[in-house]
């Protein structure tokens, strides 16, 4: 089907290559040649290694994407993003409390944020950061939480950020600090757990252990489906 | 990119049905019907697909072509190789971080075991980082380990190793908690109940989900917490070429590849986890994947060059709902959680014509035969047979909002394209998944070489010939732990001899033997998706 769409021109580190204007960002790179080590991941969109900046012609606007998910267009310039060191805290998820003070103590530079929206628009998964990050300030670790929880942790924002804060760092510290402490328990759980560390259900395993694949089947057959 | 006016027309078939579709159930399929379809439409099933192996410790085993190409394949360094000056040293080597490696190297460091994790891209670029739908605990009042036990190994068609099938059952309930103090966060109610929903083949509803993006949730929380314990050591970019092994034939480390320098160099250690995951880069069948870029069956290749045992080798598992259109997303998951909320798959004239939930090799059959067989199936524009999946049902079935809340991912993913997968039906077909068979392992993840043990998708014998939903999420959590701990009492009670590649010697030997001269070299580390001209 590539052979088929019509040739678009695009730069890649400045060197023109005419590609079938079907192809993703990261496609167009291989069919130009381009065995990729760096900027390529999933390929499904999910685990943001590819996540690139790109310019087209006489636009001078910097555009965001992911390089598996966005489209080749005419007279676009790519270039692989480098590595991305931004800050990250070391902690220990067991010793912190669920309050604004721990934000603000593990990620001091939260405070600095500008709120000036650039990471908003870095962001290939569309996300509110700049509105996250304003939760951070205020010490919302549950709005923080929910707001980011489709970050892909590309770095972009941070990338981006002219007060140097690591987004989407503060942003998973908060969905740990919200999934290990403020999320509500489940009790069903717990009874379970009971359940396993008195053994309860290891002669029924057991018993199924020993059944032959007849014996098997025909309780498998006896399955009720929840409706 | 969005839908033509002949697709529009199309859909206008699937939304007259859908009125009287709502309360249809369409039937489930007996033990009997379901083999008999697999036998004619599942891709296992193509004998031109397969070959036997004709080097090694499984020689006369069946499998895919492509993988028996690259188990077969030539080794990257020599025989001579110099081991003297190991440029690593540590207790346990773990290769590969996706979640069954990192989960191995929190328990292996929480078990008093030096650790080095080295992974080919970066931290955390896996299948793990992949898998949307769900992970599967017995965990609700109605259920047990034991019924879990019942629909793991039914789905795997009665072959599972029973004591692999125990272990993941028993340790569900425990690794969920063990995922919620680390900070992961589950679906649940305002009351704390876990929202679980069904998957294919299970009987009760006890898929747990964090909206549609479980895998990404696990996987981002492990890798933060590994990178929260600065003693262990982790190496990106760096793949493995090959295992070492003492006079003795234990396991004494690896050969690893810097991947952008080519640097070669030993890493010495008493333990190696592989956790390398699957190969669906490797189309079989020449089908499209939803794995990621480095899925290339490195452990596979380095497991059995060394004399490990590989079990289930001629099963893969083909998911029935890849994308089919857009072209750009062709092959990329669309995950079996739609489903579980109610999204049917529909033929070109409106109709179910299979149970939604069917396990998944019995499901992606159904949907081959509609299409190849009963030619009930929509074929787009680049030639692609796909059905319809009647995604707009599920705001009607649960109310609106309801798809935009569970499935975000999904919805993002074709809006992108524009195509709005809350009002409009979207088009699937089988996308090669996982690879149910591996390197053949006991319980507690060790092989038949010392000093070596599996986690993960790698593993062989969990799933026996086809995996349940939701069951390698909880695979990877369960036995990672499992081989971390493991590894790291090995590590307390052995250190092994003088390292040596005398394995790659007598390997290649067997390749002059059976006249296999091709250059391919193995693993492979990274598909080629490069112009061929």
């Amino acid at each position: 089907m590539a052979e088929l769409s019509e040739l678009v021109p695009v730069y890649i580190m400045g060197k023109r290559y005419d590609v079938p204007s079907s192809l993703t960002i990261m496609k167009a790179m291989e069919w130009a040649g381009y065995t990729l080590i760096r900027g390529v991941g999933c390929r499904g969109g999910f685990c943001g290694a590819c996540a690139t900046v790109y310019r087209v012609k006489d636009d001078p606007k910097l555009y965001f994407g992911l390089a598996c998910q966005t489209v080749v267009q005419s007279e676009m310039y790519l270039g692989q993003i480098p590595f991305f060191p931004a800050e990250r805290a070391t902690y220990d998820i067991n010793a912190l409390k669920p309050v604004a003070a721990t934000l603000f103590q593990v990620y001091p530079e939260t405070l600095r944020c500008l709120g000036c929206g650039t990471c908003t628009k870095a962001c290939p998964q569309e996300l509110d950061v700049k509105g996250y990050m304003a939760a951070a300030m205020r010490g919302d670790i549950a709005a923080v939480a929910n707001m980011s929880f489709d970050c892909i942790m590309c770095g972009l924002c941070a990338a981006r950020c002219p007060a140097e804060e690591p987004q989407y760092n503060i942003a998973i510290l908060s969905r740990r600090l919200y999934g290990r402490y403020l999320s509500p328990h489940s009790t069903h759980l717990e009874k379970r757990l009971e359940e396993l560390s008195n053994h309860q259900y290891d002669d029924e395993i057991k018993n199924l252990k020993a059944l032959d694949v007849d014996g098997l089947k025909s309780l498998y057959k006896e399955r009720t489906i929840e409706a | 990119m969005t839908y033509t006016p002949e697709m529009h027309e199309m859909i206008k078939v699937v939304e007259a049905t859908r009125a009287r579709r709502i309360n249809e159930r369409y039937p489930s399929m007996s033990l009997e019907e379901r083999q008999k379809l697999l036998q004619v439409f599942h891709p296992d099933y193509i004998k031109a697909g397969m070959r036997e192996l004709v080097v090694g410790a499984g020689k006369g085993q069946r499998t895919p072509l492509e993988l028996a190409d690259v188990l077969e394949g030539r080794p990257h360094i020599s025989p001579d190789f110099d081991l003297g000056q190991p440029e690593i040293e540590t207790d346990v080597l773990i290769i590969g971080g996706g979640g069954a490696g990192a989960s191995a190297a929190l328990l292996a460091n929480e078990n008093g075991a030096q650790i080095t994790l080295v992974t080919k891209l970066r931290f955390g670029d896996a299948n793990t980082m992949m898998a949307q739908g769900g992970i599967q605990a017995a965990d609700r009042e109605n259920d047990s380990p034991a019924i879990h036990y019942l629909d793991v190994i039914g789905g795997g068609h009665f072959t599972n190793y029973p004591d692999l099938v125990e272990a993941l059952v028993l340790d569900a309930p425990m690794v969920i908690q063990w995922l919620e103090k680390l900070g992961m966060m589950f679906d649940k109610l305002p009351d704390g109940t876990m929202m679980e929903e069904h998957g294919g083949g299970t009987s009760r509803k006890r898929m747990h989900s964090a909206r549609d993006y479980t895998g990404a949730e696990i996987m981002r929380t492990l890798r933060d917490e590994v990178r929260n314990r600065p003693e262990i050591e982790v190496i990106e970019f760096c793949a493995a070429v090959e295992l070492a092994l003492d006079k003795d034939g234990k396991v004494a480390g690896a050969v690893l590849k810097n991947l952008e320098t080519e640097h070669l160099f030993y890493a010495r250690a008493k333990a190696v986890i592989l956790s390398t995951g699957g190969s669906g880069r490797l189309h079989y069948q020449g089908f499209p994947t939803t794995n990621h870029y480095g899925a290339t069956g490195d452990g596979l290749v380095l497991a059995y060059r060394a004399g490990a045992t590989l079990s289930f080798l001629d099963t893969m598992q083909y998911h029935p709902t890849g994308a089919a259109f857009p072209e750009q997303l062709l092959g990329q998951l669309v995950t079996e959680k739609v489903r579980s909320l109610g999204a049917q798959p529909v033929n070109i004239h409106g109709d179910q014509f299979v149970y939604p939930l069917e396990p998944r090799d019995v499901e992606a059959a159904a949907f081959i035969r509609e299409c190849k067989d009963y030619n009930n199936g929509v074929i787009t524009a680049s030639g692609q047979p796909a059905v319809w999946l009647d995604t707009p049902l599920i705001d009607i079935i649960h109310g609106p909002g309801t798809i935009e809340k569970g499935l975000p991912a999904m919805v993002r993913q074709y809006k992108r394209f524009n195509i709005d997968m809350t009002k409009l039906p979207i088009l699937v077909y089988p996308t090669l998944h996982y690879q149910n068979g591996g390197v053949k392992m006991d319980a507690h993840c060790r092989t038949n070489i010392p000093g070596l043990f599996i986690a993960g998708e790698v593993g062989g014998g969990i799933h026996g010939r086809n995996r349940l939903m939701g069951n390698s999420l909880l695979d990877v959590t369960v036995f990672g732990r499992r081989a971390g701990v493991s590894a790291a009492e090995y590590s307390h009670g052995n250190q092994p001899g003088v390292p040596d590649l005398a394995h790659v010697d007598m390997w290649n030997k067997m390749l002059d033997e059976a006249g296999i001269n091709g250059a391919l070299k193995s693993p492979i580390l990274l598909p080629k998706y490069t112009r061929q001209v």
